[in-house]
């Protein structure tokens, strides 16, 4: 790994400042860019740890929504978030292993937007708002392709505001090695309607299933999906499995949501 | 280099750290506390799990800085005052679980970590907690064994398969 020059402010407007900085990069859990970074595939010369920003950290219930701090962990958001938005919590509470869960961030997971992670599927299917320091962008907005998001360079991620839904579930279908989902899907019922969103399955990354979204607004059951097919164009085929294995795991994966709802 | 200063089993430790100083490399090259194991350096063996503030984590994927005050224990702080094995250490001696022992450190830490938050799982819950462990050698049932044993918990009745 190359060496940088490492800071670790305590306000947003300090991190914001030491970001602007030439080849400034935020650092949250480390757990996505650390071994980026031995890889020798990231090389910042200033590295702004986000962790120590109090406004940055912690769970809160605000009326409708559950506004969780971008540097908040996996466990803490597994054991806070769990008696208000228990889909929020088990998915945080199945992301890798307990020492990932204890590190890794939900700012880090959105700004890193890898297609096989699950708080993008959370994101996206609960309708969730990320506020930055510059401005709130709605979860359909933000996640554009691989690894790309609508940040602009500098910008970082506050705060994610998840509306909290009547029924949520998530089912994640473990790739065994990297413990990421092979595919998995959320599923979130609110009064006006039910979003699906679906994550390590399209070649873009996570996407809203809409047929699924439609069947189940008219009957919220895991059988409504029955008679839907899912197109394998636009899914991705690895050794892990093809297009057409992700095809039918994403119909899998949904009704497995929603039965856990 | 910039100064670090930390807790580590218990004494004030303090050292001078690049920023891309791991952690573990404080611990073992600073400190010289090569308990700390690395295997795979990329955060998927756990051989380098340690606490921090008495939480499990990869100390090949967290920077000595990022650490600045912060309480560490290591597999060294896990034995008994006067030098015999710690509770779980013994565990894994008797139920052999461990072979060539690299990943021991970083098993009995997560396990420690584990019977803090649950002083009684269940054998499922000793499986899951240690999914990020892994271990070439055992095949894991007598580390699960071990961990079990030391919860206090009756043993015999978990198959030998
Ligand atoms: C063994 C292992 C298993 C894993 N399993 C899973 C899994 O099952 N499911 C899953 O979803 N993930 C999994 N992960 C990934 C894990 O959740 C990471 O923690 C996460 O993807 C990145 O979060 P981080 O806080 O570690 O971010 P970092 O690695 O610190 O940063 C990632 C990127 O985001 C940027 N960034 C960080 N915070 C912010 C912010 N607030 N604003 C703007 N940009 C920011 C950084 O600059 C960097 O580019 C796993 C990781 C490991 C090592
Ligand atoms: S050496 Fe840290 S996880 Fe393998
Ligand atoms: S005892 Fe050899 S790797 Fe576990």
């Amino acid at each position: 790994m190359h060496n940088f020059e490492f800071v670790k402010p305590s306000t947003i407007a300090e991190a914001v400042k030491a970001l602007a900085r030439e080849d400034a990069q935020a650092l949250a859990g480390g757990h996505t860019l650390m071994p980026t970074m031995k890889q020798r595939l990231a090389a910042p010369a200033v590295l702004v740890s986000l962790t120590g920003i109090p406004e940055m950290r912690g769970v809160c219930r605000n009326g409708d929504a559950l506004e969780i701090g971008a540097a908040t962990t996996h466990a803490e958001v597994a054991r806070e978030a769990a008696a208000v938005y228990p889909a929020l919590a088990s998915l945080a509470g199945g992301i890798g292993d307990p020492a990932v869960r204890n590190r890794g961030t939900v700012g880090g997971s959105l700004a890193n937007n890898d297609p096989a992670a699950c708080y993008p599927a959370a994101a996206l299917g609960s309708g969730a708002t990320i506020v930055t320091n510059t401005r709130e962008i709605a979860a359909d907005d933000f996640f554009q392709g691989l690894f790309s998001t609508a940040l602009d360079a500098g910008e970082i991620i506050i705060s994610v505001r998840f509306p909290i839904p009547e029924r949520g579930g998530y089912a994640k279908f473990e790739q065994p090695a990297s413990r990421f989902a092979l595919t998995g899907a959320f599923v979130a019922k609110f009064g006006s309607g039910v979003r699906v969103a679906i994550t390590g399955a399209g070649e873009d990354g996570v996407f809203r299933w809409s047929e699924a979204e439609k069947a189940l607004s008219a009957t919220y059951a895991a059988g409504a999906l029955a008679s839907l097919t899912v197109s394998p164009d636009g899914l991705m085929g690895d050794l892990h499995g093809t297009p057409a294995y992700r095809a039918n795991l994403v119909k899998v994966m949904t009704a497995r949501a929603v039965r856990a709802s | 280099m910039t100064k670090v200063t930390m807790t580590v089993n218990g004494t004030a430790v303090s050292g001078e750290v690049e920023g891309r100083t791991l952690l573990v490399q404080f611990l073992r090259e600073g400190l010289g506390l090569t308990g700390t194991h690395v295997g795979c350096d990329t955060s998927q063996c756990g051989a380098c799990v340690v606490h921090v503030d008495g939480k499990a984590v990869k100390s090949c994927t967290a920077f000595a800085l990022d650490l600045e005050g912060a309480s560490v224990r290591t597999i060294e702080g896990m034995a008994n005052a006067d030098g015999t094995l710690g509770t779980l250490q013994q565990a894994f001696q008797d139920h052999h679980g461990l072979q060539c022992g690299f990943c021991t450190p970083g098993m009995v830490m997560t396990s420690a970590a584990l019977l803090a938050e649950n002083p009684k799982p269940t054998e499922a819950e000793v499986r899951d907690y240690l999914e990020g462990n892994i271990c070439r050698c055992t095949g894991y049932h007598n580390i699960v064994k071990a961990v079990l044993a030391a919860s206090g918990q009756d043993v015999s009745a978990v198959a030998a398969e």
